[in-house]
C-alpha cells in the first residue's frame, strides 16, 4: 500500500527516520486547531499532501477521505448530493483538515442531538509508531471485528499514531430547518431543555445566552412545522438563523472572541462538559449554554481549580480553550487507572514516543 | 469438606486441575459466601457454553457476586492466582464470547439486575444483568424508552450488550449500544474501579469508553451502565413490500436510502426465510415473492405520514410487487413477528442452523445473495436469508444436522465461504454479534498480521497478562498461519500470476 503511494510512502520513512534518531514529530493538516491541546512540539509531520476522496457513494452513506483533505472539499462533495456531516465540525480558519477534525473530534451545536465526530466514525488507516500501516473498522455501519480502534483515535490529538484516511458515515440534509427565539433567563432556559429532552421534538441544536434561548429544528417539514406550532417563541429569517450558528460552531461569536488584553487579565473560556440537566452553575463572568444544557462555556477570571470543581460536582469535567496561564492543564486531570490504561495505549500505538508527546496529558 | 472428588467429571480429571480448582475455591470462599461458589460438575455445566452450543467447555469454578465489593475481591484474587475469568451476563451471546475457560474462572454477573431511571436527564443507571428489554419497560411510564432491540432483548443483558456493541433492527436511526451508553463503570483485571464515559456527554482523554464497547469482555468487566433514554416516537408504522426477484429487492433498498430517507427499519427476507416464518407464525407475508422488504417509519403522526408516501413512491418505482401499510399497531406488530421470530422458525425447519453475521455495503446485498445460491449447490445445504438490509448486516442460517459429522463440516466450509465473501466485497465477518471464538479464523481474513498484533498491544494495554476472557477475538500466529495455508488476505492472492480454477 505504501509503495504504491508516494505522498504515504514519504510519511512512513519521516516516522522510520525519527524514530531511528528519537526525534518527536507535530503531526499537522491544516494548523487551524493549533491553540487547541497542550502545546505542540517536534519535527513538522505535514499530512496534506495525503489529499483527496477516496471513495464516496452517496446511496452508501459512507465517505472516505484522505487525511490531509480540506473539509471544505469534502462539505462540498457532501452537498452536492444532499448529504452532509451531521456533527457540525467547527472551524476556526480556513484549510482545516479531514483528519485535524478527527484528531480533535470536536463537534458543533447538532452534537446533542445527533451524535458527535466520533459516533460518525467507521474505519480509519493509522500509521502507528512502528511503522506500520494499519486499517481499522470499515465503510459499513455494524462492525464489531475486533476492537474499535478506529473511534479511539478520535479526540486523541495524535498522541497514538497519523491518520492517513477515514471513513465517515454522512446523512441526507434536513429537508426542513427552523429556528426559534425566546426572551428567557437561564433559569427558564434550563427548565425547557429539560422539559424537551423527554419529549418527541426535532431539536436538532439549542443555545442560551444573554436572557435569549435559540432552538434550531430540523427534519421533516411536517415534523418541523407541527414543532413550530407547539413551541411559540419568534421565528428566525433562514438566512439570519444560519449565520448565527456558523458563528456558534465556529467559536466567531463575539463571547467566543478574547482579545490579549483579557487573556492577559486572567480572563479564559472554559468548556465544561457536564450532564444536561445540571442546574445553573455560579461561576463569575459570563456564560454560553450549548446542547441542551450538556456543554456550558464559560468566560471567567476564576482560578482554573474553582471551574474544575464546579465540573466536577455536576458529573463532568472542564477544557481550557483559551487562556494565558497553562500551568493547571488544559485538560481535566485522569484517575490513576486510567491514566495508567492511557501509558499503556501510548506503548501499545507508539512505544518511542514520537507522536504529539505531550499534546494532549504529559507523558503520553 | 468441599466434596473435591466428586467435584470433576472423569473426562476433565486431572490431578493439577483438581489441585488448582481447590486452592481457588479456598481462596473465593473467603470473600464470598459457599454458595455463590459452584465447581461440582453437575452444577457447572449449565454454564458450559453461551447461545453458540457447538463450543463447550466445562469451567473449573463458577462464582456469582452480588456487590461490587465482591466482584473487585474476586478479581483481585484471579489476578494475584493468575487465573483466568470470564465475565457471563444472560448467555444468549451466539459467538461463543462467554465459552468458559477450562482453567479458569466464570464470573456471572447475573444477580446485577437493579436500575434507576432519571426522567429528568433522560437516563439510566442499570447494572450489568439488567435485561435489555426491562430498561424500555421501567421508562415507558415516562414516555421514554432504550433504542437499542437486538433480537434477544428479551433475555440479553446490558452487560452483554457493552460486551458486543450490540445492535437491532433500529439501529440504522438510532445506532448501535456504542452511541446509546454514556458511561460503563467496571473493574480491572486487578480488581481496580474504574469509570469509562460519563454521566455528561464525552469525558477527558482518549475515547476509552468507545474501545471498552464491542471490546467481548477482554479490556475490563462492566458492572454499570449508564445508557441514553430517548422519547418513545408517537406513532410507528411498517410497510411491507414483495419483490419478485432479489436483484430488486436489493436496489430497492439502495433507492430508499439514495432518496434521503433513514427508515426506523428496513428488512429483508428471502423467500425460504418468508415460508419458514410464515409457517411458524402465521405473519400473512406475501409467499410467492422472491424477498420481502419491511421499511418502517416513526416519528410524529406528520412526519410519519410523509414519510410512509415518501417511501411507497421509492418501492413502487423500484418495481415491488405488492405493496401493504400497516392500518394499526397490531398488524405493525404481525409485520415484524415473523422477522423477530427469524431463528426459532429456522430451528423448525432442520434439526440445526448455522447464524452468520457478516455486514457488506449495501449495494452488494443482491450480489451477495446470488453468491449464497451458488453455495447451497457447492456444499449441499439450504441457507436461509434475514438480513438488516438498511445497514447491510446479513444473518443467512445455514441449515444442517450437527449428527451428521459430514454436513457439519460442509456447514463450517459454507459459513466461512460466506464470511469471506464478505470480507472480498468491502465489508466485515461480524456486524454485531461478535468474534468470540467461532469467527477466529475469520480474523485471520480480515486482518494483517501487523493489525492482530496491534489488537493484542491494545488488550495488554488494559490487561498485560490477559487474564480476562484469553483465547477470545483475537487468534493466535499460529492459528492464522494453519489457516491461512489456503486462504488469501482482503482478496488479495498470493502468487496472482498462477492460474486457479
Amino acid at each position: 500500500m505504501a509503495a504504491q503511494d508516494p505522498a504515504l510512502a514519504r510519511l512512513v520513512d519521516q516516522v522510520a527516520g525519527a524514530r531511528e534518531h528519537g526525534t518527536p514529530l507535530d503531526i499537522h493538516g491544516g494548523g487551524t486547531k493549533r491553540f487547541y491541546g497542550e502545546s505542540p512540539a517536534g519535527m513538522p509531520l505535514d499530512v496534506t499532501p495525503l489529499t483527496g476522496i477516496v471513495c464516496y457513494e452517496p446511496t452508501e452513506l459512507v465517505v472516505t477521505a484522505r487525511a490531509g483533505t480540506p473539509l471544505r472539499d469534502l462539505e462540498a462533495a457532501l452537498q452536492e448530493h444532499g448529504q452532509c456531516l451531521p456533527f457540525e465540525p467547527p472551524r476556526f480558519a480556513p484549510g482545516g483538515t479531514v483528519g485535524g477534525m478527527v484528531a480533535a473530534g470536536l463537534s458543533g451545536p447538532a452534537r446533542a442531538s445527533v451524535g458527535s465526530v466520533r459516533d460518525h466514525v467507521l474505519g480509519l488507516t493509522l500509521l502507528n509508531g512502528r511503522g506500520e500501516i494499519l486499517t481499522f473498522g470499515g465503510q459499513v455501519t455494524k462492525n464489531v471485528a475486533g476492537y474499535d480502534v478506529s473511534r479511539l483515535m478520535v479526540g486523541s490529538l495524535g498522541v497514538l499514531g497519523v491518520i492517513c484516511d477515514v471513513s465517515l458515515k454522512v446523512l441526507p440534509t434536513s429537508v426542513a430547518t427552523q429556528t426559534l427565539s425566546f426572551d428567557w433567563d437561564e433559569a427558564q432556559a434550563l427548565e425547557a431543555f429539560r422539559r424537551w429532552a423527554a419529549q418527541p421534538l426535532p431539536i436538532n441544536g439549542s443555545a442560551w445566552h444573554r436572557g435569549q434561548l435559540r432552538v434550531r429544528l430540523a427534519g421533516a417539514r411536517a415534523a418541523v412545522a407541527a414543532a413550530c406550532e407547539r413551541l411559540g417563541g419568534e421565528r428566525l429569517e433562514t438566512s439570519v438563523a444560519h449565520a448565527w450558528w456558523l458563528s456558534v460552531r465556529d467559536q466567531s461569536a463575539e463571547f467566543f472572541v478574547i482579545g490579549e488584553k483579557s487573556l492577559a487579565r486572567g480572563e479564559a473560556l472554559w468548556r465544561l462538559s457536564v450532564p444536561a440537566a445540571t442546574p445553573a452553575l455560579t461561576l463569575s463572568g459570563e456564560q454560553f449554554i450549548e446542547w441542551g444544557g450538556a456543554q456550558r462555556w464559560w468566560r471567567t477570571t476564576a482560578p482554573a481549580a474553582t471551574v474544575r470543581d464546579a465540573a466536577a460536582a455536576a458529573g463532568g469535567h472542564a477544557t481550557l480553550i483559551k487562556g494565558a496561564d497553562r500551568s493547571f492543564g488544559v485538560f481535566a486531570p485522569l484517575s490513576a487507572v486510567l491514566m495508567r490504561v492511557h501509558q499503556g495505549l501510548k506503548q501499545a500505538f507508539d512505544p518511542e514516543h514520537i507522536f504529539n508527546p505531550g499534546r494532549l496529558y504529559q507523558g503520553l | 469438606m468441599l466434596g473435591m472428588n466428586t467435584a470433576l467429571s472423569a473426562a476433565d480429571l486431572g490431578t493439577g486441575r483438581a489441585q488448582r480448582q481447590r486452592e481457588i475455591v479456598a481462596a473465593l470462599a473467603e470473600v464470598v459466601p459457599r454458595a455463590a461458589i459452584l465447581f461440582r460438575h453437575e452444577d457447572t455445566a449449565p454454564f458450559e457454553c453461551d447461545a453458540l452450543t457447538a463450543y463447550r467447555t466445562s469451567p473449573m469454578v463458577v462464582v456469582l457476586p452480588e456487590s461490587e465489593a465482591q466482584v473487585a475481591a474476586i478479581l483481585k484474587i484471579c489476578h494475584k492466582m493468575q487465573v483466568p475469568v470470564v465475565a457471563r451476563g444472560a448467555g444468549t451471546g451466539l459467538s461463543g464470547g462467554a465459552t468458559p475457560h477450562a482453567m479458569g474462572v466464570l464470573l456471572s454477573l447475573a444477580k446485577f439486575n437493579k436500575m434507576t431511571i432519571d426522567p429528568v436527564s433522560c437516563t439510566a443507571v442499570v447494572q450489568c444483568g439488567v435485561r435489555n428489554l426491562a430498561i424500555s419497560e421501567a421508562a415507558a411510564p415516562y414516555g421514554l424508552y432504550y433504542a437499542p432491540d437486538p433480537s434477544s432483548q428479551i433475555a440479553c443483558t446490558i452487560g452483554g450488550n457493552v460486551a458486543e456493541n450490540s445492535g437491532g433492527v433500529h439501529c440504522l436511526k438510532y445506532g448501535l449500544t456504542l452511541h446509546n451508553v454514556l458511561r460503563v463503570r467496571g473493574f480491572m483485571v486487578d480488581g481496580e474501579a474504574v469509570d469509562f464515559g460519563s454521566q455528561a456527554l464525552d469525558a477527558p482523554g482518549l475515547d476509552l469508553l468507545s474501545i471498552v464497547i464491542g471490546s467481548e469482555g477482554m479490556l475490563a468487566v462492566t458492572t454499570e451502565v449508564t445508557v441514553r433514554l430517548i422519547p418513545k416516537p408517537l406513532l410507528a408504522r411498517c410497510i411491507m413490500a414483495s419483490f419478485r426477484d432479489i436483484e430488486s429487492a436489493g436496489a430497492a433498498v439502495a433507492s430508499v436510502i439514495a432518496n434521503g430517507i433513514i427508515p426506523a427499519g428496513l428488512e429483508m427476507m428471502d423467500k425460504a426465510m418468508t415460508a419458514a416464518v410464515d409457517a411458524f407464525v402465521h405473519a400473512d407475508y406475501d409467499l410467492e415473492a422472491a424477498a420481502i422488504l419491511l421499511c418502517e417509519s416513526d416519528g410524529t403522526p406528520e412526519e410519519v405520514e410523509e414519510e410512509i408516501l415518501r417511501m411507497e413512491a421509492v418501492l413502487t418505482a423500484a418495481g415491488a410487487s405488492r405493496i401493504e401499510v400497516s392500518r394499526d399497531e397490531a398488524q405493525r406488530l404481525k409485520f415484524w413477528s415473523g422477522r423477530k421470530n427469524a431463528f426459532p422458525a429456522s430451528g423448525g425447519i432442520s434439526p440445526d442452523y448455522m447464524c452468520m453475521d457478516s455486514t457488506i455495503p449495501r449495494k452488494r446485498l443482491a450480489e451477495m445473495l446470488l453468491a449464497i445460491q451458488q453455495m447451497e449447490v457447492k456444499y449441499n445445504l439450504r441457507c436461509v436469508n434475514v438480513f438488516h438490509a438498511g445497514d447491510g448486516n446479513l444473518h443467512p442460517l445455514i441449515l444442517f444436522d450437527a449428527e451428521d459429522a459430514a454436513e457439519m463440516r460442509r456447514c463450517e466450509l459454507f459459513g466461512a465461504d460466506i464470511l469471506e465473501t464478505s470480507v472480498r466485497l468491502g465489508g466485515t465477518v461480524t456486524g454485531e454479534h461478535g468474534v468470540g471464538v467461532e469467527k477466529l479464523n475469520s480474523m485471520c481474513v480480515q486482518f494483517s498480521e501487523a493489525e492482530r498484533a496491534q489488537f493484542t498491544a491494545v488488550k495488554r494495554a488494559f490487561d498485560p497478562l490477559e487474564l480476562l476472557n484469553p483465547g477470545k477475538v483475537i487468534p493466535t500466529l499460529r492459528r492464522c498461519a494453519e489457516y491461512g495455508k489456503m486462504h488469501v488476505h482482503r482478496g488479495a492472492l498470493a502468487f496472482p500470476e498462477l492460474p486457479r480454477f
